[in-house]
């Protein structure tokens, strides 16, 4: 008999509680139980990035926690960031600056961004570059994406 | 892509971590961040029965000095290492390193406990414990034993770590001060593992070297201390004759094994060159 544990957790705001397989990835979770499918699963096994959610206050792999292991944790995800505005000069940069084609990557890559300039508001093309490298695009070859970030970094 | 399916276990303390090891037996990995454990899981590498996942036992995290020594928490980020203000002052090859590790994402979960532990010689802070004289502490059900980063790591995947122990505190001698530092690590992208790297910290006295350690990333099977390297700098300059000279006896003991990042001869020259830039940068860092 598979091992399932009753786990609770916030998920964008609320609180969630869920009898969840202790296998189950915290993405799938997101997107199988909740349908919260703005978090993209792309390889599966930590390299592409797509999946990025926020766990207390932290960028994370949502392919590589376990959504048990999220029990008592404050998870956002691009849903709960969209809906709160946090991520609104990014995206109206992103838009603008055509930082984005098939847009697979785009919740990952707005995540990454936001973390980086909460903790830096004043990175260089460098830095951006370094703190979007976990995660990947595959149509743009990035350049659109660095000018969007910079938008916000030199116009707020 | 899921695991085998497994039984999850999340103690709150070290004491009841060890007991579950005790009692549930070869069939229980630890769990730290996961981010080499689970991908190895998912691709069926391992199908352990039980997981115990460390992440809630608060008294594995955080760094501190105790004396002439810091003692960092097993369970300590790597972004935690990057944002220390005591490493950046005592042990900046610590922040260095962590630095070069993967991605921000990983960085925030995977953890220096869970690299060491792993015993994977593609892992970073295995040469920078060597480089940087460490010890770990191994709790288990008799108590706790202090063993060297030199002779922890005996190959592949294999350390000297118990299966009813826990690697929980990393101790790291204060380095003398005036120590030069580099960690250089050749990569072909983000999130790759190093093609080839060389950790070094060096002691200088007046113009020559008066103590050099020098750790070897994803050179043989295991993490390489390049004994006769550091041994040959002694009491030498730091000029073009000697780097060439130390290279050349680290790469006498590296056996790296082809992949998809080149094949052994590529890997050794780059081995080489790691050795040769990481000594010229921790040179320039020393003060005499």
């Amino acid at each position: 008999m598979e091992q399932a544990l009753d786990t609770t957790l916030t998920v964008n705001g609320q609180s969630v509680t869920r009898r969840i397989p202790a296998r189950m990835n915290l993405v799938d979770f997101l997107r199988e139980e909740l349908g919260l499918t703005g978090s993209h699963v792309g390889c599966e096994h930590g390299v592409c990035g797509a999946c990025t959610v926020r766990v207390n206050g932290e960028i994370v792999r949502g392919c590589l926690m376990l959504a048990v292991q999220a029990d008592g944790c404050a998870v956002e995800t691009i849903e709960g960031l969209s809906d709160s505005g946090e991520l609104a000069k990014l995206q109206k940069a992103f838009h603008e600056k055509n930082a984005l084609q098939c847009g697979f990557c785009t919740p990952g890559m707005l995540l990454a961004a936001r973390d980086l300039l909460k903790r830096n508001p004043k990175p260089d093309r460098e830095q951006i570059r370094a703190h979007i490298s976990g995660n990947y695009c595959r149509c743009t070859g990035y350049q659109a994406i660095v000018d969007a970030i910079e938008e916000v970094v030199a116009h707020g | 892509m899921i695991p085998a399916a497994f039984d999850y276990h999340a103690p709150r303390s070290v004491a009841d971590a060890i007991k579950l090891l005790g009692q549930l037996g070869p069939e229980a990995k630890l769990l730290a961040g996961g981010h080499s454990l689970l991908p190895m899981m998912k691709l069926r590498f391992a199908q352990p029965a039980h997981l115990v996942d460390l992440g809630r036992i608060a008294e594995l995290r955080g760094i501190s000095q105790v004396g002439n020594e810091i003692r960092i928490g097993a369970m300590t980020t790597e972004h935690e290492l990057l944002s220390s203000k005591l490493l950046a002052e005592k042990a900046p090859l610590l922040v260095e390193g962590a630095g070069w590790i993967a991605d921000p994402q990983v960085r925030y979960k995977g953890t220096i406990g869970g690299d060491i532990s792993h015993g994977d010689p593609a892992n970073d802070h295995p040469a920078l414990m060597i480089a940087l004289d460490a010890s770990f502490v191994l709790t288990g059900p008799k108590g706790e034993r202090v063993v060297k980063a030199d002779g922890y790591f005996l190959g592949l995947y294999s350390t000297q770590l118990a299966a009813d122990e826990i690697l929980t505190q990393i101790r790291i001698p204060v380095p003398a001060a005036g120590s030069g530092w580099s960690y250089q690590k050749l990569k072909r992208k983000t999130g790759d593992f190093a093609t080839a790297a060389t950790a070094v910290m060096l002691q200088m006295k007046g113009k020559s070297v008066a103590k050099a350690a020098i750790g070897l990333t994803n050179a043989g099977p295991t993490v390489l201390k390049a004994r006769e390297a550091e041994a040959y700098l002694a009491g030498k300059e730091i000029n073009d004759a000697s780097l060439n000279e130390a290279a050349r006896l680290a790469m006498k003991i590296c056996n790296p094994t082809p992949d998809q990042r080149g094949d052994a001869d590529y890997k050794r020259a780059m081995c080489g060159e790691m050795t040769r830039r990481a000594l010229q940068a921790a040179h320039a860092r020393a003060k005499a």
